[in-house]
């Protein structure tokens, strides 16, 4: 049995399309990373699978659970963090817990132990008195993670959960995930950090409602790129940006970080012709290489 | 306005909110022409330090000049002069993307041919010419802060403060908001951005490394790198988290650092260490795809920085 | 030019806060639905009318003067004769039991008094246990028996409870005057101007400013060269025009529907009104100054309101207060307002009259607007 499946489910809103025929599965105790653009169907999909939405068509089970119809047993088994994290600000943290311990029946001897192991897991001992209000994004984003796990889920459902947070905070938390993964939680996740998706052991891009690619970071990498990267370091890029646009010879042509990166079918051929234009026009070209492509430019080439 | 060479110059500029304070006696100088990068923990003081500069809320002590003007006694003159994107989004949600440019061209008293003309560019390069009629409520993410950064260009402002603008947004319309302030930077524009992402602190021309209040290191990209420890070597390995393991324990590692199938690890002497790691690995069975000597990257600067910092307090 | 950009800046804000409120349905229904739900609340609900109250009648003399009488006061509309009753005993077991509200008794003799033009006197009993319907009940009794023995009856009222009283039956002494048949309508619409007037600037514009706070906008304008005095007016002009026409709809209403007559002059209802926003306004800019979230500007302004229903004699006359609330009632602008309002209404008051009440909202005015434009700051804190 895999933790999820679904079978062409979509969901429209009036006339327009917001999931369109999505069929995934997700193997038991896998992080899978769920990708695409602002208003691409990422939450909606989640909000079906979670029964918090009725798809208009398909279907889709958690754990052999239907999510139209069993929401209840669904509900027992997953866990959620929403974007914006739904603690309360005016509670203290040991509180929040306490108030989705009991909303989730999880009581007594059962809940203190809870506690105690998520207030060690997400590193907030010595803050439990504190307000939420008062933590910072990534101690808040901890503790949200410590609520939706509360009541033990199997599955576990993030959606950006590290949006906003610094690197050494996203760090943390996905530590946090992998303690899960290796604990055999399924963590179906949604993330804009190409670095989180390579993370991931199992991976959908969806686009417009429409899955486009799936399968592990190097078979997407291996099979969805169109062309070859290649990589160039020169200086200024914002002069070299619009120049290697300007020769179209390639799809795409991107900064990335202070180097760019170009792409295109036989990249590697045009590494001259791309020396000279620059060199031309003035940019002091330090490296061009051809590279293998990150999730990043993937995600790019398939969604352009 | 100055012809200075320098556009912000802040001096021990501190905020309190009651007991905490935000910013800790904070001193900067950014120059005509550059991308200043702020990056930092959340909760280090990147917006307080924005809003202070952009006079949109008072320090508690020290001061500051903005393009000359004293931030607490002509802020008038600095909000004139500059653009200022917050990281919310702040625009009206339930007005069309044109009735917001508009309300921003009145404010701003742009009128007339001037304001048709600077409208119409400001929608070509935000690409948002044919959702002129849409609400704001109704773009994605992307383009919400492409049109609140279009209603900040407004007036024509020479220096630009936006604060986190592509938080949250995919990388796609991450990429064009960067192509349009790599394009704004070479029409003359200053920038002071902040971000939580590493890549984009690569693209600034100097950055700023902010930690519980304080700018604790001010370099570019480059100076930022080498203050890494060491000298870095990648692994490409399908078992990251086992190598991981295993390099931390190898003597003469300084720090190991994952990212998805490829780990980081700093070494005293890349050269040496590198063999020694390889058959570590072989030895306890982990496959390894690629071993090589990298340049770090701002992210692996930022990390072994904070890391530092707060193993020492 | 200065000032051309100034009208520049004040009327963008201005008619962004119209598509605002156009494109919000929810604002719309509380400027169109509240006043008219208060009106017929007031109007009709909350009405000390006297209309068809149960009445006991214990005529011993049996001719066809006390049949003519007991006819009048059915013929009133105040009064139904429920109950002909042969004691004095019966009058006060119905009072007491609820099944009566007033009785009425006509002793032996009153047409043989009458007839020998003396002062024939019938007795009239009210139930006092509530004092507004029994007031009225009373002064209506008068006026239909032509009496004077109100003053009388009320000082025996004043003890509460069931109390015999005595109407002298002959002459016409007692007259109501503005009001001739004590329809509270012509009270309560009048009045409701002054309230909703209030409720809606205080409410909406403590809403609107918070709502830029709230949503974050507000960081946005104070970025840009809109100075606070121009803000805080473009963001007001909206509502008071609202205001302006709720007010109209509600004149409208009341006269067509209400049928309350308007004796004064309707354009100085309108300048005076203009005066008494001065410090709704304040109030509500006093609140959005306080206020982080809209929920709190709507509960806070709210905490304004209760005082100016109660304290400002829209509900309860203010002679009637103990002194502190009524000391208190004097630093409520509705309070003058109300006597404004009222009196160009139902006794078609002018300027001479009300010069005292002007002054007072003018001088709170002032007060209440300037301290909201100082505590007012265009940053955030």
């Amino acid at each position: 049995m895999d933790a999820v499946v679904t079978e062409n489910l979509t969901k429209r809103f009036g006339g327009f399309i917001a999931v369109d025929r999505v069929n995934l599965r997700v193997p038991i105790g896998v992080i899978f990373g769920f990708l695409g653009p602002n208003g691409s169907g990422k939450t909606t999909t989640i909000r079906m699978l979670l029964g918090l939405l009725q798809p208009s068509e398909g279907r889709a089970t958690i754990l052999g659970f239907d999510c139209a119809a069993e929401t209840e047993a669904i509900r027992r088994r997953a866990g959620y963090m929403s974007q914006r994290f739904s603690l309360y600000d005016e509670l203290t943290v040991v509180e929040n817990l306490d108030f989705y311990g009991h909303t989730y029946g999880v009581v007594g001897r059962r809940l203190a132990e809870r506690k105690r192991f998520i207030l060690e897991l997400a590193g907030l001992k010595g803050r439990e008195k504190e307000l939420t209000r008062n933590l910072s994004g990534g101690w808040k984003q901890r503790l949200a993670l410590g609520v939706a796990i509360l009541h033990e889920p199997q599955v576990l459902f993030l959606d950006e959960p590290t949006a906003g947070v610094d690197p050494v905070s996203r760090r943390q938390f996905w530590e946090l995930l992998y303690t899960q993964a290796a604990a055999g939680v399924t963590v179906f996740v949604t993330t804009h950090y190409m670095d989180e998706a390579e993370q991931c052991q199992a991976l959908a891009f969806i686009h417009r409602g429409k899955i486009v690619a799936q399968g592990s970071p190097a078979e997407i990498k291996a099979q969805q790129m169109r062309g070859q990267v290649l990589e160039i370091a020169c200086q200024p890029t914002a002069v070299a940006l619009p120049i290697l646009k300007g020769l179209a010879l390639f799809e795409e042509v991107a900064l990335y970080g202070a180097r760019l990166h170009a792409v295109a079918e036989n990249a590697a051929a045009l590494m001259p012709r791309v020396e000279a234009a620059l060199t031309a026009a003035g940019v002091a070209v330090q490296e061009i290489t051809p590279i293998p492509p990150s999730l990043e430019d993937v995600f790019i080439s398939r969604i352009r | 306005m100055t012809d200075s060479p320098i556009v912000v110059e802040a001096d021990r500029l501190s905020r309190r909110f009651g007991p905490i304070v935000a910013v800790n006696e904070l001193s900067l100088t950014v120059a005509r022409g550059e991308i200043f990068g702020l990056i930092g923990p959340d909760g280090a003081g990147k917006t307080t330090v924005l809003r202070l500069l952009a006079a949109v809320m008072p320090p508690s002590s020290g001061q500051a000049r903005v393009l000359g003007f004293d931030i607490r006694h002509q802020a008038e003159r600095i909000r004139q002069a500059i653009g200022y994107m917050p990281q919310k989004f702040s625009l009206y949600a339930d007005l069309t993307v044109i009735e917001n440019l508009n309300f921003f061209a009145d404010l701003f008293n742009v009128r007339g041919a001037r304001r048709h003309q600077r409208i119409a560019e400001l929608l070509a390069f935000s690409r948002l010419a044919e959702f002129t009629e849409r609400r704001a409520a109704a773009l994605s993410g992307g383009m919400q802060k492409k049109l609140a950064l279009a209603c900040a260009l407004i007036h024509n402002p020479q220096v630009i403060f936006l604060d986190e603008p592509t938080t949250g947004v995919d990388p796609i319309s991450r990429r064009e908001f960067w192509d349009i302030l790599s394009s704004l930077h070479v029409q003359g524009a200053t920038i002071i951005v902040s971000t939580p992402y590493m890549d984009e602190a690569e693209r600034c021309s100097r950055v700023g490394l902010m930690y519980e209040g304080r700018i604790a290191e001010c370099d570019t990209p480059d100076g930022l790198r080498r203050l890494t420890p060491g000298e870095l070597l990648a692994v490409w390995t399908p078992q990251v988290m086992q190598a991981r393991r295993i390099a931390a324990a190898l003597p003469g590692v300084l720090e190991v650092q994952t990212y998805g199938d490829l780990l980081h690890v700093f070494v005293h002497d890349a050269a040496a260490i590198a063999p020694q790691l390889a058959q570590a690995l072989a030895a306890a069975g982990v496959p390894v795809t690629e071993i090589k000597r990298a340049q770090p990257r701002v992210e692996e600067a930022f990390i072994s920085l904070i890391v530092g910092r707060r193993a020492a307090t | 030019m200065r000032f051309l950009h100034v009208l520049i800046r004040i009327f963008a804000i201005m008619r962004k806060e119209f598509i605002h409120i156009r494109r919000d349905p929810r604002t719309l229904a509380i400027v169109i639905i509240l006043p008219i739900f208060q009106l017929i609340i007031f109007g009709y609900a909350v009405t000390s009318d006297v209309k068809h109250l149960p009445l006991a009648v214990f005529d011993q003399d049996r001719t066809a003067a006390s049949r003519a009488l007991i006819e009048a006061y059915r013929n009133s509309g105040y009064f139904d004769i429920a109950y002909y009753v042969s004691t004095h005993d019966e009058i006060a077991y119905l009072i007491d039991a609820g099944l009566a509200r007033a009785g009425l008794t006509i002793p032996p003799g009153y047409s043989n008094r009458l007839a020998r033009r003396e002062q024939a006197e019938v007795s009239f009993i009210i139930d006092g246990s509530d004092p507004t319907i029994a007031n009225t009940a009373l002064a209506s009794a008068s006026a239909i028996g032509q009496a004077h023995g109100a003053e009388l009856l009320q000082t025996a009222l004043r003890r509460g409870g069931t109390l015999p009283g005595l109407l002298p039956g002959v002459e016409v002494r007692t007259r109501v005057w503005y009001n001739p048949n004590m329809r509270s309508a012509n009270y309560m619409v009048p009045a409701l101007i002054g309230l909703i007037l209030q409720t809606l600037t205080a409410l909406l514009t403590a809403v609107a400013i918070v709502r830029e706070r709230e949503q974050g906008t507000l960081e946005s304008l104070i970025v840009t060269p809109i100075r606070s005095v121009e803000l805080v007016l473009g963001k007001i002009v909206p509502y008071v025009v609202l205001a302006f026409m709720d007010m109209i709809l509600i004149l409208v209403v009341g006269t067509y529907w209400f049928h309350v007559p308007i004796n004064g002059s309707v354009t100085l209802l309108l300048a005076l009104a203009a005066l008494f926003l001065m410090s709704s306004l304040g109030i509500g800019l006093l609140v959005s100054s306080a206020a982080r979230t809209q929920q709190e500007a709507m509960m806070m302004a709210f905490f304004t309101i209760l005082p100016s229903v109660f304290l400002s004699g829209f509900m309860f006359p203010i002679a009637s207060m103990p002194p502190v609330l009524q000391w208190l009632s004097k630093v409520i602008p509705l309070t003058y307002f109300l006597v404004i309002d009222r009196g160009i209404v139902l006794k078609g008051n002018g300027m001479d009259i009300l010069l005292p009440q002007v002054t007072m909202l003018t001088v709170l005015g002032v007060i209440i607007l300037s301290l909201a434009v100082l505590r007012f700051r265009k940053r955030l804190e």
